[in-house]
């Protein structure tokens, strides 16, 4: 019973993934990260088989890190997600595929625009505005369809996005708890839902919120 | 055997043989293989053999009772279990049984469910004994090399790392084990759960086996991160005894250990019927004790 949700606003990516995890009927933790920053402006919900998901979301991590290190330049969400999707894809025609499902979500500093990406083990990929994953898509679909429009600010972002996860908790027969990060062009933020207004610690305290990202240093290399 | 076929042979094919020693010998034999001497050149394990068969994982599957899609085949595995291990304010604790089963016949009821790694370092056996045994040793000794290598003792995350590594790579071949990772290390104590999903979580409190739900019934409930030693003790074998009580692939005695900053402690091992019965006079006697006595006039209206 896994779920993750995806929503772009304005000049902001919003990304939700609950944080159970266990072994048939048992939940042996509750508060397992399932969102996995990959730059300073990219993240990723992972779910699908145990095991390959860590191990999935660990390999993109690195050779994303990788690309930034070499280029001095994060690899742009389209681009990023194009590589993801190529990886998945190559994988489900192999002996042993990645049973994973991804929302990948993005901030382009180039451009200044959101990015979400709707992958699946199949090597799918979908642009999309907003989306979700696992057991979230069957409650939680038209709340986005009815509520969602285009260049919604922050706070309305937000309200969609508690919309969903209240769905869940009312309709799904387990109870999940939320992770919550967001996007935008100062990096990513961790968003605590629970709160009334979570926009408001993150621009009162941008540092306190901050997720760490993978980000080396411009200076790699050779030095004179 | 081998000296008399020495001395059948011709003086001339053991000289040609004598010059050969080198040039036919592995470089993995002379230990150059980078610290993993013990692996084959294609990087298996030496010396693991698998069913000579077209598909040794179906083949596998059909002849144990492992995977579940054949619960009748006659080769049982020994599974059936209840460990556990939690973390608290004096370090961490780990209690595991010691019945051993295949299929509904008890093989043993003295196995050793904890695998004492190194000094700071235990690994529980959950699922099959032989492959939480086997893997479990080779953790021990890449922990070793680790050791030698870096003059520092490895961080339980890096061991469990290790161990996760390899289970994934033997991930849908048959590998049956679920495994904890306790110990103490820089950061102080620590546990990961490891199993052959290939799944590596950290955590303060887990159990594992076919009984764990009903250790975790009374773990959870009497869990405090401020237990006292003797608090927490209590509550692991207490645990241990709650799942081996009702989990009938669970049972026979308790193993509890210890593992505090200097290293882990075995406490002891006890007898799960004894203790269980036990608390079953300690609990009647607690309750007669609280309930004021009926008066006798109750009795006569």
């Amino acid at each position: 019973m896994e779920c993750s949700f995806g929503i772009t606003g304005k000049d902001y990516i919003l990304i939700a993934a609950d944080t159970s995890a266990g072994r048939s009927i048992v939940r042996m933790k509750s508060d397992e990260n399932k969102i996995k920053a990959l730059g300073p402006h990219l993240a990723m919900a992972y779910g699908g088989e145990p095991g390959d998901t860590n191990n999935f979301a660990e390999y993109i991590e690195r050779n994303l890190r990788l690309y930034h290190i070499r280029n001095h330049f994060p690899l742009l969400p389209p681009s990023a997600s194009a590589w993801i999707r190529r990886t998945l894809a190559e994988s489900i025609r192999s002996r042993k595929p990645y049973a994973v499902n991804l929302l990948l979500g993005g901030y382009d500093t180039t451009t200044d625009l959101p990015h979400l990406y709707w992958i699946d083990y199949l090597g799918t990929k979908a642009i999309v505005p907003y989306a979700a994953h696992g057991m979230g898509v069957y409650v939680s679909l038209s709340t986005m369809d009815k509520w969602w429009y285009e260049g919604m600010d922050k706070r309305e972002g937000v309200e969609v996005l508690k919309k969903c996860v209240d769905e869940v908790e009312k309709r799904l027969t387990v109870a999940l708890k939320f992770n919550c990060i967001m996007i935008d062009k100062n990096g990513i933020h961790q968003i605590d839902l629970s709160e009334q207004d979570p926009i408001a610690k993150v621009e009162s305290q941008p540092q306190e919120t901050a997720v760490e990202a993978p980000n080396p240093p411009i200076e790699v290399g050779v030095q004179a | 055997m081998n000296s008399v076929l020495t001395q059948i042979q011709p003086a001339a094919s053991r000289l040609h043989q004598e010059e050969d020693e080198f040039a036919n010998s592995d470089p993995a034999a002379w230990g150059s293989m980078g610290g993993f001497g013990n692996l084959a050149r294609n990087g298996a394990i030496q010396g693991m053999s698998i069913p000579r068969v077209q598909d040794p994982t179906a083949f596998l599957d059909m002849h144990t009772d492992n995977m579940s899609s054949n619960p009748e085949a006659k080769i049982k595995i020994a599974h059936g279990t209840t460990t556990l291990a939690f973390k608290f304010k004096g370090g961490v604790i780990v209690a595991v049984d010691s019945r051993a089963t295949a299929g509904s016949y008890v093989a043993s009821g003295t196995v050793k469910k904890v695998i004492e790694i190194n000094k700071f370092l235990l690994g529980t056996m959950a699922g099959g004994a032989a492959d939480c045994q086997y893997w479990e040793t080779y953790l021990g000794m890449q922990c070793r090399l680790y050791e030698l290598r870096n003059k520092e003792r490895i961080s339980v995350a890096a061991a469990s790392k290790i161990l996760s590594n390899i289970v994934y790579q033997y991930k849908g071949m048959g590998l049956s084990m679920g495994t904890m990772v306790c110990g103490w290390d820089k950061t102080g104590p620590c546990i990961f759960y490891v199993d052959d999903d290939g799944q590596r979580l950290k955590g303060d409190l887990f159990s594992v086996g076919s009984g764990s739900t009903f250790a975790y019934g009374v773990l959870d409930q009497g869990y405090r991160w401020d237990l006292t030693d003797e608090e927490a003790q209590e509550l692991g074998r207490r645990s241990i005894v709650a799942a081996g009580h009702r989990d009938a692939y669970s049972g026979n005695t308790v193993n509890l250990y210890h593992v505090r900053e200097n290293g882990w402690e075995f406490i002891n091992n006890y007898d799960v019927n004894e203790l269980w019965y036990e608390y079953e006079i300690k609990k009647k006697a607690d309750r007669e004790a609280a309930a004021p006595a009926a008066s006798p006039m109750a009795v006569e209206a």
